[in-house]
Parts: C-alpha cells; sequence; structure tokens
C-alpha cells in the first residue's frame, strides 16, 4: 500500500475513531450512574444484610464513597481505565479475570453463529429475490418474518426438548462433556483442528450445535431480508435493465452485477448482526449453561451481584462499540459513497 | 400539506392496509390480543386459579377441562395466558408511548435547530444505541429492583433514542422543503411551524417505528422476565412461565410450549402490521416494492 493511499484511509479512520470517545463516555456515565449515584445506599448493599452500622460506614470510607460525587467519579474513571472493575460478590475475584476467563467461550459461540447466519442467510436471501413471489419466496419470507418474532430463550428449550431430551441425538449443555482439554487460543474448535485430534472437535460441535444454531436465528432472519432487498432493488435498477437489453445472458447480469452490488449493502448490516448476536446470547448462554460472559451476566442477576453486571454492561458496551467502528471504518473504505 | 389531505391519505392507508394480507393477518391476531385482554374474566376457564394454588392438579397434560395443561401450582395455563396478555399490552404501550414522549420532542428539536445543540443531542441518544438493548436494559432493571413497572422504565429508557434518530433524520430534510421555507417567510412562529406542519409530515415513520418497536419491546419484556428481572410470581407474564416450566422438562412440556407460541403470535402480528404500514405509507418504499 502507498503512502497515497494510507493518508486518504487515515482521516476516515480518525474522524471515525474519535467518535468512540464521548461514546465510551458517555457509557461509562451510565454505569457509574446506575452503581453509585440512583442506588440509595451502595455501600449497605456491597456490605451485606448481616453488617452493623460501624462496618458499613467504616466500608464507605474505605471505598471512597463518602467523598463528593465528582471525586468518586473521577476515581470510578480511572479505575476503569485501568481496567479495574471492582470485585465480583459472588466469585470472589476481580470481575476483569472473570470477564477475560469467560469472553474466548462467548468468541467461539458468536462466531459460529454468525458464520451460520451467512452462510444460510445470504444464498436463500438471493433465492427469494430472483425467484421472487415463488413458492420458495413466500417459505423463506414466512421463516424470515417468523425467526424475527420468535423468544430465542423459548426456541432454545424447545430445541433441548427435542434434539437431547427426547431424541438424545445432541447434549443438553455446556461446552464439552467431563474436562476441556488444555487450551491454546480458548476457542477449543481451534484447538481441536491445530492438534487434529478430532475426537475433541466432534464433542466440541456436538455441544455448539444447539446454541450456535437458536443464536444464529434472529440475525439470519434480519441477513435474508437486507440481501433480498438489496437483490431486488439492484435487479429493478436502470444498469440491469440496460444489460438485459443488451441481450447479457442471465447468469452473467446475477454473477457479475447484481449480487455484487447487493453483497456491499448487506455487508454494512455485520455491526447490526454482531449486536444481535451480542444480546442473544445472554439468555441462550443461559439456556445452555455456556460457560461464556452471558451465563456470567445471568449468573450476577441471580446473586444479585451488582458489580459485576456492570462491568458485564461496559464489557459488551465496549465490544459492541469497537466492532461498529470496524465496520464502520471497512464501509467507508469499500463503498466510496460512504467517504463524502 | 393541508391537514385534510393528510387525513384523506390515510383513509386510503387504511384500505391498502386491510386488503395487504400480511398486515390483515397482522391485525386479525394484535384485535385477538386485544380481545384476550380485555374479555381475560370472561375467556378464562379458570379465572380463580390464575393466583390460587392447587397442588392435586398440578402438572396436568392438555385436556377438555384444562386447554394448555396446569403448572406447578395446578393453575391453568390457558386461563394464566389470557391474563397474561393484559401485563403484555399494558408494558408494550407505556413503554412506546413513554419512548414517544421522550424520543420524539428531542428529535424535533436537535432536527429544527441543527448545530450545536442538535449534535449534543444526537451524541447523547447514540450513547444509548451504542449499546445492544438488552445488556443496558439488565443494568437499569437490576438497579432498579426485579418488578414490571422497572421493566417497562428500562425499556423506555432504552428505546426513545430509535424514535429520535428517526424523526431528526425526516426533520432535517423537511426543513429543505420549499413549503416549510413559505412558511418561515410568512413569519410563523417555530413552535408553530413544527407542531402543526412538521410533525404531522413525520407521523407516517413514526406509526412504523412504533408497530415494530411494540413487538420489539414485548420480546425485550420477555426476555428481562425470563432473567428474573421483571414480574415476580404468583403474577401471569409469559415470559416468567417459561422460566419456570424450565425445571419440570422434558415432562411437561405443555408448560413451556403454551407461553413460548403467544409471545411468538403477537410479536408476529405487530410485525406484519409493521411491514404492512411500511408498504402503504412510506412512498419511497412503496415505489420500490411495486416495482
Amino acid at each position: 500500500m502507498g503512502y497515497a493511499s494510507v493518508w486518504k484511509i487515515l482521516p476516515i479512520v480518525l474522524s471515525r475513531a474519535v467518535w468512540v470517545v464521548p461514546t465510551l463516555l458517555g457509557l461509562i456515565v451510565i454505569t457509574f450512574v446506575l452503581s453509585r449515584v440512583i442506588p440509595a445506599d451502595p455501600v449497605a448493599l456491597a456490605a451485606g444484610e448481616a453488617a452493623t452500622v460501624e462496618q458499613v460506614e467504616a466500608l464507605r470510607v474505605k471505598l471512597g464513597y463518602d467523598r463528593p460525587i465528582l471525586a468518586q467519579f473521577g476515581t470510578y474513571l480511572g479505575n476503569v481505565f485501568v481496567g479495574d472493575l471492582g470485585r465480583s460478590l459472588f466469585t470472589d475475584r476481580e470481575i476483569v479475570e472473570d470477564l477475560a476467563d469467560r469472553l474466548p467461550a462467548t468468541i467461539e459461540l458468536t462466531l459460529v453463529s454468525m458464520f451460520i447466519a451467512i452462510a444460510l442467510g445470504i444464498p436463500l436471501g438471493i433465492l427469494s429475490a430472483v425467484k421472487r413471489n415463488s413458492l420458495m419466496d413466500h417459505l423463506v419470507r414466512i421463516l424470515s418474518v417468523g425467526g424475527l418474532a420468535v423468544a430465542s430463550f423459548w426456541l432454545a428449550i424447545m430445541l433441548q426438548l427435542l434434539f437431547s431430551m427426547r431424541l438424545g441425538w445432541l447434549p443438553l449443555s455446556g461446552r464439552y462433556s467431563g474436562f476441556a482439554p488444555e487450551s491454546a487460543t480458548g476457542l477449543l474448535l481451534l484447538d481441536a483442528l491445530l492438534d487434529l485430534d478430532f475426537d475433541s472437535l466432534s464433542i466440541a460441535l456436538q455441544h455448539i450445535t444447539l446454541p450456535a444454531l437458536t443464536l444464529a436465528i434472529p440475525s439470519m432472519a434480519t441477513i435474508v431480508r437486507f440481501t433480498r432487498a438489496g437483490v431486488l432493488e439492484v435487479l429493478n435498477s436502470g444498469f440491469v435493465m440496460y444489460e438485459r437489453a443488451m441481450g447479457f445472458p442471465e447468469s452473467t447480469i446475477l454473477f457479475k452485477y447484481v449480487f455484487r452490488n447487493a453483497l456491499t449493502s448487506t455487508v454494512t448490516q455485520i455491526g447490526l448482526v454482531f449486536g444481535l448476536l451480542l444480546a442473544g446470547a445472554v439468555v441462550i448462554e443461559a439456556v445452555f449453561n455456556w460457560p461464556g460472559i452471558g451465563l456470567y451476566a445471568y449468573n450476577s442477576i441471580l446473586q444479585s451481584d451488582y458489580n459485576a453486571i456492570m462491568g458485564f454492561t461496559l464489557w459488551a458496551g465496549g465490544i459492541f462499540i469497537f466492532v461498529n467502528l470496524i465496520v464502520d471504518i471497512v464501509h467507508s473504505l469499500i463503498d466510496p459513497r460512504g467517504t463524502a | 400539506m393541508a391537514r385534510g389531505g393528510l387525513l384523506a391519505e390515510y383513509r386510503r392507508a387504511w384500505v391498502k392496509l386491510v386488503r395487504d394480507p400480511s398486515s390483515a393477518i397482522g391485525m386479525v391476531i394484535l384485535t385477538a390480543l386485544v380481545l384476550s385482554a380485555v374479555l381475560a374474566p370472561v375467556l378464562a376457564t379458570h379465572p380463580q386459579d390464575v393466583w390460587d394454588v392447587h397442588t392435586a392438579e398440578r402438572l396436568r397434560p392438555p385436556s377438555a377441562d384444562h386447554y394448555f395443561g396446569t403448572d406447578r401450582l395446578g393453575s391453568d395455563i390457558y386461563s394464566r395466558i389470557l391474563f397474561g396478555a393484559r401485563s403484555t399490552i399494558f408494558v408494550a404501550i407505556v413503554a412506546i408511548v413513554a419512548s414517544l414522549a421522550i424520543g420524539v420532542p428531542i428529535g424535533l428539536i436537535a432536527g429544527w435547530s441543527g448545530g450545536l445543540l442538535g449534535n449534543i443531542l444526537m451524541r447523547f441518544s447514540d450513547i444509548f444505541l451504542a449499546v445492544p438493548q438488552i445488556v443496558l436494559a439488565i443494568a437499569i432493571a437490576q438497579t432498579f429492583g426485579p418488578s414490571i413497572e422497572n421493566v417497562i422504565l428500562a425499556l423506555s429508557a432504552t428505546y426513545w433514542p430509535w424514535f429520535t434518530r428517526l424523526v431528526y433524520a425526516e426533520v432535517r430534510s423537511l426543513k429543505n422543503e420549499i413549503f416549510i421555507e413559505s412558511l418561515v417567510g410568512l413569519g410563523a412562529s417555530t413552535p408553530r411551524i413544527v407542531v402543526l406542519h412538521v410533525l404531522p409530515n413525520v407521523m407516517s415513520p413514526i406509526i412504523i417505528r412504533s408497530s415494530i418497536g411494540m413487538g420489539f419491546t414485548i420480546l425485550t419484556a420477555a426476555t428481562l422476565s425470563f432473567l428474573g428481572l421483571g414480574a415476580q410470581p404468583p403474577d401471569p407474564e409469559w415470559g416468567r412461565m417459561i422460566s419456570e416450566s424450565r425445571e419440570y422438562l422434558p415432562f411437561a412440556w405443555w408448560y413451556a410450549a403454551a407461553p413460548g407460541i403467544a409471545i411468538f403470535l403477537v410479536v408476529m402480528g405487530f410485525n406484519l402490521l409493521g411491514d404492512g404500514l411500511r408498504d402503504v405509507l412510506d412512498p419511497r418504499l412503496r415505489r420500490k416494492v411495486e416495482k
């Protein structure tokens, strides 16, 4: 890549990246307000029910909650900045460590789901648009409307009921049977592939099938809708009409012009899809007992572990903001209209 | 645009909406939802069961006496679903109305004033859109404690920016329309222009977004209840019922099945209606679809 293109890209990247700072700051303000300002007495909550008045006051001074609110925010911001999210009341570990331990499981689940959603969603969307108003089109449209209407935690339970409890084809929950092998990358599927360990690969695949499929369904429905709309729009555009009039073969028009143009709009939906996956991960991980940050959030809700929930909120929000920044930058690079 | 003209346009839209199969199905589902909520005490076969405990009758499969079976306390699931429709409608309507009340005025102000104020307001709303809704809703609902009221609070606090963003974009493009410029030139006051002329012209996208938002809000509310952050027992809430049923699987499959199907149908109803409204009310998209 020459200097010229670097100089062209840099301002785009910077102009997008600059907005991340106030957005992240806003997110931190929200979690600060929720954890420190709104609860009547956050210290009493942290100290537990058995604590005496003296103990609560001692903890208040120790945690710095007796200081002015702005000073507290300064400390909070500094702590978040260096990655200190406090201790979990339940696991009694640093929340950052808890989250970091569990993140690979969520990444693995999210990536496999995204793969399923894209691999099924794009072909179905194209087929539906090309064979418009056929039986196939109607079926795909019903599935895509339904996929966005179904409560994913309910679908997860129904699939568990059918495939695990009744038919016994797939494991009910968890990420691995027994103890998982020592992991180098944190991603069990990738580990097994790198070690050519096909037994582990098969076990891991069986465990990930149901959660990944359930998690993928709303995203797949979204991708089908965007792809179908995108292909239809290009099919109806002037240049396709011109190519048809010129007598180009239909397959050339479809593969060389229509799909390439339509897919650009689908690619930009990946940020949105990622949000759906991240949001869905909380309930899907809870139902399938998948040891990721979603299950951690669920357990924290059950244990009323406030710090842990705010830590999860910051991480999930931060990851989402970062992924959208990348998508935004990629979009403005591949789409010349985006740079204007 | 004269207001009479707008009304006539809405009347035409209504006729098209009834003839459109998907929105017609959506309206039938939603009418059924409203009827079952309003007539719950009449339609329920065991209205008193919704809160009473009958341990002798617990976990019965569907039968002529109990259409959808009974739950862990021996309550009739069919009756509980009907009463659950009430809280579902209540949560969705209050959350969407509150989101409209916050989001639309901010969008109007930001879009009309533009400049620094507009920018600040939009950046503020962007912060809420920068996090997946359920994540922020969990944090809010957890802070305020589990209850239906706090679910509504969490949903409204996270959904309003969608309306702000929508209204902002519409107002920005309307501001350059000649009829708005003429009104400014004629010396009409800003509140008069915004309320009487800008707002009616952004109603269509607001209505479409509200319908889709109702479905979305119902799903999110059910998710919060499933996670234990919403309605508390013994209140009949669909998401809560599904989470209770998990202990009794695979035996009592009906316990989980019924509330899930209810959620699915209702959200489907709002989404189909929203799609139909989009085809009928949004002229830009209509042209695309009809080609």
